[in-house]
């Protein structure tokens, strides 16, 4: 007998595509730095190897989300991309600040979601030119260096607004529980978002 | 998307427009980021440690008279200072680097190169790292082996005690931690070269497509 406190928010593909970003980030975030600041470049001085565990980890990111993708619920993960990209009158109103109702995503989620996808498809697309670049004289450019690095501060930004939100800001919290478990409270949904319908 | 893609256009002059703002950050949050702009590259397991009582440089190869240095006879050398700019291949560059250390010709005077000796080959502690440049190449006006940077003994990272210096060629002509110069009668690939990149350095002439 299914529990009617709650509702379902997040699917097992949905969770799982959620994870993998997370735990990738921060490893690649972690490695990167070694890279990228002087002083960790000295204090643990093992480039090869850290380059490598940088490489091989956003190798294993594309890998995981292309299994998620492919063996998880495809139907579903489809939906919530429709659900993502629709911007309807009301997210346009709550993105200027006025109260109005919102989906299972509000409009924020939404354009984070749209950022995100777009900056990792980026910092994706950089981050190879500078694997083959190094092999490849004729794929090195100036500015991928630039670009990779000023990707990794947009997404420090990124991130901290989402770790507040997730974990600090009160009316949005709950929504940890949602991408953990699955499931988020009937009643916090009901206030924060009305106009989701399962 | 497209926007997206066209970063690589526009990253590079909006980074130049942005940097100076950076000063205006606390100094806290600024010592988080990476000042100068310089970054670490190194090829081996470890960074050479440098001690001062034990290391040596060796200059050899075809000369008259092989020496080894110690880092107090090198010091002893006559010395020469210089602002120049470092340029990484992978697009970075650091503006305004004060090198000190001995020219070319002041160390070369000490060993006697034999005339049919035309390039240095420059043996990193950082095996296998090592590089070449020619004779020519190192007696530019500003080609140096420098010992200090901005006023301090060189640091570890940047190739502690003695580091190649040529600002007109890329960072990986300029070979960190030097403990051998070997006098040969033309260059040889380094490490780089060996991986397909250009032997002749030159900052916004070579390694192109």
């Amino acid at each position: 007998m299914p529990d009617l406190r709650y509702i379902r928010r997040f699917s097992r593909t949905e969770r799982a595509l959620h994870w993998v970003h997370a735990s990738a980030f921060l490893i690649l975030l972690a490695s990167g730095l070694v890279l990228y600041l002087p002083s960790l470049s000295e204090r643990v001085s093992r480039r090869p190897l850290i380059k490598a565990v940088h490489l091989w980890t956003a190798v294993a990111w594309i890998a995981a989300l292309a299994l998620v993708v492919l063996f998880g619920d495809r139907a579903g993960f489809r939906r919530t991309l429709r659900e993502l990209d629709r911007f309807d009158a009301d997210d346009r109103r709550w993105l200027r600040g006025r109260p109005a109702p919102q989906g299972r995503f509000n409009a924020g989620q939404k354009l984070n979601a749209a950022v995100s996808a777009a900056l990792a498809v980026l910092f994706a697309v950089s981050g190879f030119l500078l694997w083959y670049g190094e092999r490849d004289t004729r794929f090195r450019f100036a500015s991928t260096l630039l670009v990779h690095d000023g990707l990794m501060y947009v997404f420090l930004v990124l991130l901290v607004g989402h770790l507040y939100l997730a974990v600090i800001h009160p009316n949005t919290r709950h929504a940890l529980r949602g991408i953990t478990l699955g499931t988020v409270e009937a009643k916090w949904a009901r206030q924060h978002h009305p106009k989701w319908r399962e | 998307m497209a926007g997206g893609i066209s970063a690589f256009a526009w990253a590079s002059p909006v980074w130049r427009a942005i940097r100076p703002a950076a000063e205006l950050l606390p100094s806290g949050v600024r010592a988080l980021i990476p000042s100068g702009g310089w970054r670490i590259y190194t090829v081996a397991d470890s960074m050479p440690r440098f001690d001062p009582k034990r290391w040596r440089l060796r200059i050899d190869g075809l000369v008259a008279r092989p020496r080894e240095l110690s880092y107090d006879e090198l010091l002893a050398l006559p010395r020469t200072e210089q602002v120049s700019t470092f340029h990484c291949v992978t697009g970075w560059t650091v503006e305004n680097v004060r090198w000190a250390g001995v020219r070319f010709r002041d160390l070369l005077a000490f060993v006697k190169p034999m005339p049919q000796a035309h390039a240095l080959r420059f043996v990193s502690s950082e095996v296998p790292y090592e590089d070449s440049l020619t004779l020519a190449q190192v007696q530019l006006v500003d080609a140096m082996l420098a010992y200090e940077m901005d006023g301090r003994p060189l640091r570890r990272e940047h190739g502690a005690p003695a580091r190649v210096v040529i600002p007109e060629m890329y960072g990986y002509k300029n070979v960190k931690w030097v403990e051998r110069i070997e006098l040969v009668p033309h260059p040889l690939d380094g490490f780089w070269e060996k991986l397909g990149y250009d032997r002749d350095a030159w900052v916004g002439r070579s390694n192109r497509a």
